[in-house]
């Protein structure tokens, strides 16, 4: 049984996770090739169409990652957790429902037009069937994060014989983490892409002869993040207060603090022992913790020992927060210089177009990093209070679990070899290159 | 109102499975003729698809779905069963999916080995389906007689989806493709009758119910019309393509009407068989619905969302309507 439940909690988390990449880049991408799209009608430099088709590819194919992971996961909620849907299936159900009719067919079916209609309707439906995608990718990320949100802080819901259902449902939607993490996660996406774009674009500067659409699109990316980054750490201080009041026990394993406390110090670095739940080797900045939690130096913090034993588990929590953390300040950084020093159409040194490709899929590791101190955070529970995840695992075997995380586990990583191997060929050549003496060369050498 | 929901969820989720069964059909089908045709055949054949296939899987999300938010009790049950098949389908999908977009932009021995796997994931896929389909009309017994009834739907299923594959082609191709396509719904066709006709003898065989359903005279009388009408169909298929051939018509569009009629009538005899279960002789429809508030929620979405979704469908397939052209991003 408990083997089961670990086997079924690693494949969701597994197909959650490789899932999550994909949505990620593309729902604030879209409304990138929005923009290309729309500042190409403005002014109608060829360059921004340029652009437009060339990361338009990027986006079908990562789209086309994120739905076929997509689809897997909707039947994975039954496969893996018949309990889930037995108990608080009339509340998941219909937020899934709604996130299929409003936003999986209004993407899929408007993204046939985006990518292949442009010579078949007029440039403004086109461009309307780009905005319907990026509408689209927006809407499903409403909904699916409102279900999220709802498992995370339940809200407008009562019993009913044995499952419970919904008496109110914009309490339900409206619950309260949701605002907060709804913006959080759209945030994440429009600084994932915008890492994406500035990292592939200096990657095709470093490899390709010369592409002034990638230097814009560099500019572009690293703007956009330098504005969002700071936006970001703002709404996510927020979103910690809406933890701290709602989740508490999830603060105290993000924080590793075992015990309640006042003038709590701030961990910056530490290895938990949960075994004797303290900290080893902790490098702590006094009265910080309090400070930022609850915005006075003396301020009460809840420990672990408060919620025992209904506690997630504080190892990954805290090193997952912290990873996110760090993640988040090495981007500012590197934004914020990156912008400065192509200031007035400079062009940005060597070295810097190597740290802008090796800071390409951060936002990744952030978001990856983000999802796993909320999830992992919100253990025991699938939705606080309400079901416990050991009470919704299903009753498939552990050998057909095993096998299937195999075949998952092998699935997924040709995938993402095959994406990675793409993603690079697109950025560092293509069909629409500035003919150069190096294409040329390359041409020669192909042949 | 309240007995009548579960009723209209079933008819939702059963034309949401019928629109998926004919749609992701076509492409399913388009996928597993990849090996039969040349180079050149298969770059049309791929973009007579590449604008649908994303929205026409969006319908199995959709059927899965309304089975989940409208029966959760038997999502549970049903997928639980059918793990295994489901795992193999979804992994061809996946493969499936992402090929379509890897093999347009790779070359030489990597576009090889992208084509492969869109033939291998489509093939994988469509079969698994229909061994889905077989476990689910056995009622998911165990033993050989009946996985051995699963594997012949899911030969069957892969014929069928052929058949729709190769008269979309014969819609939406010309010249050369075309020409092999006709030959090809002519093979899918006898694939077709061939599975049908096991299917639909070995239902009532395997299953008291659906044999109590269907033997039940005067009714049986009446129920007649349908395998009477899919063979009608069969016949008209056969005989379209047959003109098709000898260039005595050229109206390429009734061999796949023909085709969506017979899957049609397929569906309607096998929604027939099983209402009002949903899990058969297990869980009828008012077992395992759900709360009546979640329903009537997700119905008001419905009502407001589907005029939509069918109108901007319809655009789509208006915006590509007539011959492909071979070129995908042009």
């Amino acid at each position: 049984m408990e083997d089961a439940l670990l086997l079924a909690r690693t494949q969701f988390g597994l197909n959650i996770g490789f899932h999550i990449l994909f949505p990620t880049l593309t729902i604030a991408l879209g409304w990138f090739l929005v923009a290309f799209l729309w500042r190409y009608r403005r002014t109608g430099d060829e360059a921004w169409l340029t652009t437009y088709k060339r990361w338009v590819k990027v986006f079908a194919l990562t789209f086309a990652m994120g739905v076929v992971t997509g689809i897997t996961m909707s039947f994975q909620f039954g496969t893996n957790w018949p309990g889930y849907m037995n108990h608080v299936g009339a509340i998941a159900g219909p937020l899934l429902s709604y996130e299929v009719l409003t936003a999986f067919f209004l993407e899929a079916t408007f993204l046939g037009i985006m990518l292949f209609g442009m010579n078949r309707v007029s440039p403004g439906v086109h461009l309307v069937s780009a905005l319907a995608v990026a509408v689209g990718t927006t809407l499903s990320a409403f909904w699916i994060l409102a279900l999220n949100s709802w498992m995370q802080t339940p809200a407008g819901h009562v019993m009913e014989g044995r499952q419970w259902i919904a008496a109110d449902w914009w309490s339900v939607i409206f619950n309260p983490s949701f605002p907060y993490r709804l913006v959080h996660m759209l945030l994440a996406s429009g600084i994932t892409a915008s890492f994406a774009i500035a990292g592939l674009s200096a990657w095709r500067l470093l490899h390709a002869a010369s592409d002034s659409g990638a230097a814009r699109t560099l500019r572009a990316g690293i703007v956009t993040a330098a504005i969002l980054v700071p936006i970001q750490v703002f709404v996510g201080d927020q979103h910690g207060l809406n933890t701290l009041h709602h989740q508490p026990a999830k603060i105290a394993a993000m924080e590793a603090l075992w015990h309640t406390e006042r003038r709590m110090p701030l961990v910056l670095f530490a290895i938990p022992d949960e075994e004797n739940k303290r900290n080893n080797y902790s490098i702590e900045l006094p009265y910080a913790g309090s400070l930022i939690l609850t915005h006075s130096m003396d301020g009460e913090v809840k420990g672990i020992d408060a919620f025992a034993p209904d506690v997630p588990p504080v190892t990954p929590v805290f090193f997952a927060f912290r990873v996110m953390v760090g993640m988040g300040v090495s981007m500012l950084l590197v934004s914020w210089y990156a912008t400065w020093r192509t200031r007035r159409g400079q062009a940005a040194p060597r070295w810097l177009l190597w740290l802008l490709s090796a800071f390409t899929f951060s936002g990744w590791i952030a978001t990856l990093a983000g999802w796993i101190v909320t999830e992992i955070g919100r253990q025991p529970w699938l939705v606080t209070g309400v079901l416990r995840t050991r009470d919704a695992v299903g009753e498939v075997g552990a050998a057909a679990l095993g096998a299937s995380l195999t075949g998952y586990v092998l699935t997924y990583l040709a995938l993402l070899i095959a994406y990675f191997v793409v993603l690079t060929h697109l950025a560092g050549s293509g069909d629409d290159r500035a003919p150069g003496p190096s294409s040329s060369e390359k041409a020669k050498g192909a042949a | 109102m309240n007995e009548w929901l579960p009723v209209i969820f079933m008819v939702l989720m059963g034309a949401a499975v019928l629109a998926y069964v004919i749609l992701d059909g076509y492409d399913l089908g388009v996928g597993m003729l990849m090996p039969a045709a040349s180079h050149e055949e298969q770059s049309i054949m791929v973009s007579s698809i590449g604008p649908f296939w994303d929205a026409n899987e969006t319908w199995l999300v959709l059927g899965i779905g309304i089975l989940l938010a409208a029966f959760p009790q038997a999502h549970g049950v049903v997928l639980g069963a059918l793990y295994l098949p489901v795992v193999a389908m979804l992994v061809g999908l996946m493969f499936r999916g992402v090929a379509f977009e890897m093999r347009i932009k790779a070359s030489g021995w990597h576009r090889e080995l992208w084509n492969w796997l869109f033939w291998a994931g489509s093939f994988v896929a469509s079969f698994f389906q229909g061994v889905m389909l077989g476990r689910y009309i056995t009622g998911f017994e165990a033993g050989l007689g009946y996985w051995l009834f699963a594997f012949v739907v899911g030969g069957a299923l892969c014929g069928g989806y052929v058949l729709m594959g190769s008269t979309w082609l014969i819609l939406k191709t010309e010249g050369e493709v075309r020409a092999k396509a006709i030959g090809w719904a002519r093979w899918g066709l006898l694939w077709v009758a061939l599975g049908v006709a096991l299917v639909s003898l070995a239902t009532p065989m395997v299953s008291e119910t659906v044999r109590d359903k269907w033997f039940d005279f005067p009714r049986t009388l009446w129920l007649m019309i349908l395998p009477a009408a899919t063979i009608a169909c069969g016949w008209w298929l056969w005989h379209s393509t047959g003109q098709l051939r000898s260039g005595g018509s050229s109206d390429d569009g009734k061999p796949f009407l023909a085709a969506v009629s017979i899957f049609t009538l397929s569906f309607l005899g096998l929604a027939y068989s099983l209402f009002p279960y949903v899990v058969i002789d297990r869980l009828t429809i008012w077992d395992a619905a759900a709360h009546p508030s979640g329903l009537r929620f997700v119905l008001v979405g419905v009502v407001i969302v589907l005029p939509f979704l069918v109108g901007y469908t319809v655009y789509a397939y208006r915006v590509f309507g007539g011959k492909t052209s071979g070129k995908l991003y042009d």
